[in-house]
């Protein structure tokens, strides 16, 4: 009843081709934002902000940058940590080495450093797709691994290439508590995830999704193979890259090369296949499922246990994770391709024509 | 010119394992045209399957034959492959079926996870022996020609002699029995070997059956040389690229394509490593597959059914 288009009358270009037309939609993402902005960090705990908060924010970041290049450009990559762990050490060694940089510029030369090693790991997508891709951005993620476990020049000579960060600060204040950080990562993504939003609906995001459909009838219609993949290879490793930084500064604040591994890869494929591949708001409720599934299923599965008087170890726990992620895939890929972002809009749909079934 | 053969055998063996492994992606792949990233996670629920039902059948049976053992455990835990592959076919591809390859590929990823939490769930997931009676003692050879010898591992000797036999025993499967015929006819076209009465669930199921036995015999080796852990799952990351080198559709390929990576890897490690500061055998064996996808996408003797872009 409440969430209906009658009567809303677009009678300019602009007002048809925002990015939300309805109206109802506008006022609860307004509505959205401000709570995010201004009721979270007055209500959340510290733990809530720190551990799941934060890392839900910056994963949202990183999987809408996997979801331009998986989703969007169809371009399957598995190599998405070692773009993250490209962008976490190339900022940190902007920041420590460039005397008063301050802490944006670091985070956007990092963003930098991730797209020159996106583009270099994207060159194989120009002779090759599907699953030689994915070897050759395993690749990317491998060699990622080495060079900063290895090449002491990159982690300023610290043994086991473990760095840190302390004394955050933007526009010269400080970045200490937890509601701080949060409204920085609230603020990146924001701005971010606009930016994505209209670049995939403009030229170049369709080029990415002719390309993605199909590659030879989009070359015939005059796209550029190698311009489409290149441009999809660098917006998305720029955003891994500084969704790593993020990481690595706001979230861990002390890291070392593990920390980007191959798992990390797998997962943010798995927050994109979730959520929904092609689509942004996809992105936001796949990594917020990944990143609270495994907080979820610490909490109930003891909780379970303990009512049918079985104890069941953290380590029981972490295998019940890998199951239900393993089935959760399976599950998604069957039943429902398009994640959980199809759901959302197939509600939404419901409940325009709600109370009628058609 | 002792070190240099010592490395250079030392290879050989690591890429007879590595050979094993890729051998299970070749035949899925063949049969199915999954590239079946489960197969790691196939290798390290085999060898858990394995290693446990060894400790707990003479436990559970009274039998202290340790062969009588080993040899039930295998059984058992085939058996278990044999499951496993029945409901991979059953739940997940036949719903998948004509879904385009990197849905399929992002499937196994699933199930790989899958059978990582259900494996270390069942059999739990500490380090565990294999105990197959596989001599441990090393070996020196050409002590007269070289100066102190050349140390070979008899173990390696004995895995890469299994490896030699289970390809032996797969191409005469592949090309002498009826059920192989079928598997060489549904690799080729799924639409003609299903309308010549080719049941091509079955031959899923085939397929993943005798995939799980190969991971279960890489499993076994691998894990009576470096007990059977998690860390096992990396091995099949490790033999990936070893099926972009020979050929995603060539069985001799993956033992060639084996062979020549972790030869190259070894080496590699030897004479290029201490330049660059050690463990480059991890990204090596990717850059060399990367250089081939370049050069010759199809892979050694792979059949050439990569669509350039």
């Amino acid at each position: 009843m409440l969430y209906r288009e009658n009567g809303q009358l677009k009678t300019t270009y602009g007002a048809d081709q925002q990015i939300f037309p309805i109206a109802q939609d506008r006022w609860l993402i307004w509505a959205l934002i401000a709570f995010a902005f201004i009721a979270v960090p007055l209500l959340a705990d510290e733990y809530l902000l720190r551990a799941i908060l934060i890392p839900f924010l910056i994963m949202s970041l990183a999987a809408l940058g996997v979801n331009i290049l998986v989703g969007y450009c169809g371009q399957i990559s598995l190599g998405s940590g070692a773009f993250m762990a490209v962008g976490a050490y190339g900022a940190y060694n902007m920041l420590v080495r460039i005397p008063g940089m301050p802490l944006i510029p670091a985070l956007i030369l990092g963003g930098l450093c991730a797209l020159a090693f996106g583009i270099l790991f994207g060159l194989p997508s120009l002779r090759v797709r599907g699953l030689y891709l994915a070897v050759a951005t395993l690749a990317a993620q491998f060699f990622a691994d080495w060079i900063f476990l290895r090449i002491k020049w990159f982690t300023l000579d610290s043994p086991s290439g473990s760095v840190s960060v302390s004394n955050l600060q933007v526009f010269g204040l400080p970045l200490q508590s937890a509601a701080d950080k949060y409204l920085f990562c609230l603020g990146m993504l924001a701005v971010v995830a606009l930016l994505a939003k209209n670049l995939v609906r403009s030229a170049i995001g369709r080029e990415w999704m002719a390309i993605r459909d199909m590659d030879v009838a989009a070359a015939v219609i005059g796209i550029r193979p190698m311009y489409a993949k290149l441009s999809a290879f660098a917006v998305s490793s720029f955003i891994i890259g500084m969704a790593g930084a993020l990481w690595a500064f706001v979230h861990l604040s002390a890291w070392e090369p593990a920390a980007f591994s191959v798992d990390l890869s797998f997962r943010l494929l798995f927050m994109v296949i979730i959520g929904g591949l092609g689509s942004i708001v996809g992105s936001f409720f796949g990594a917020a499922f990944i990143v609270v599934l495994p907080i979820f299923l610490n909490q109930i599965l003891p909780a379970a246990g303990a009512i049918v008087g079985v104890n069941i170890s953290t380590a029981a726990v972490s295998h019940a994770e890998f199951m239900v992620f393993g089935a959760l895939i399976v599950w998604f890929l069957i039943v429902e391709p398009h994640g959980l972002s199809r759901l959302w809009s197939i509600g939404k749909q419901k409940l325009r024509i709600w109370p009628f079934p058609h | 010119m002792a070190f240099f053969l010592e490395a250079l055998f030392g290879g050989l063996m690591a890429g007879m394992l590595y050979s094993l492994v890729a051998l299970g992606f070749v035949l899925i792949f063949k049969a199915s045209g999954v590239f079946n990233f489960a197969q790691g996670a196939m290798v390290l629920f085999a060898a858990l399957a394995m290693a446990r039902f060894s400790e707990w059948i003479p436990i559970w049976t009274g039998i202290h034959s340790r062969f009588l053992a080993n040899v039930m455990a295998f059984v058992l835990a085939a058996a278990l492959m044999g499951i496993v592959a029945w409901l991979v076919e059953r739940l997940v591809l036949r719903h998948l079926v004509n879904q385009e390859a990197v849905t399929l590929l992002m499937a196994t990823l699933g199930i790989s996870y899958f059978l990582d939490g259900l494996g270390q769930t069942i059999f739990g997931s500490n380090i565990y022996p294999i105990n197959v009676g596989m001599p441990k003692d090393p070996l020196m050879l050409f002590e007269r020609t070289f100066d102190g010898g050349v140390l070979l591992n008899l173990e390696d000797i004995y895995a890469g002699s299994v490896a030699a036999l289970m390809v032996a025993a797969l191409s005469l499967f592949f090309q002498k029995t009826a059920t192989g015929r079928a598997l060489r006819a549904v690799a080729d076209d799924h639409q003609a070997a299903q309308s010549i009465g080719i049941p091509l669930n079955r031959i899923w199921v085939i397929v993943w059956f005798v995939a799980g036995i190969t991971a279960l015999v890489a499993g076994i080796i691998w894990g009576s040389k470096l007990g059977v852990q998690f860390s096992l799952t990396t091995v099949a990351l490790r033999a990936l690229p070893v099926v972009i080198l020979g050929g995603l559709t060539s069985v001799p390929g993956a033992i060639i394509g084996g062979l020549i990576i972790g030869v190259g890897e070894k080496l590699s490690e030897v004479f290029l490593g201490p330049f660059v500061g050690g463990g480059i055998e991890i990204w090596f064996a990717y850059v060399l597959a990367l250089v081939f996808l370049l050069l010759r996408p199809q892979g050694l003797f792979g059949e050439k059914i990569i669509d350039r872009v």
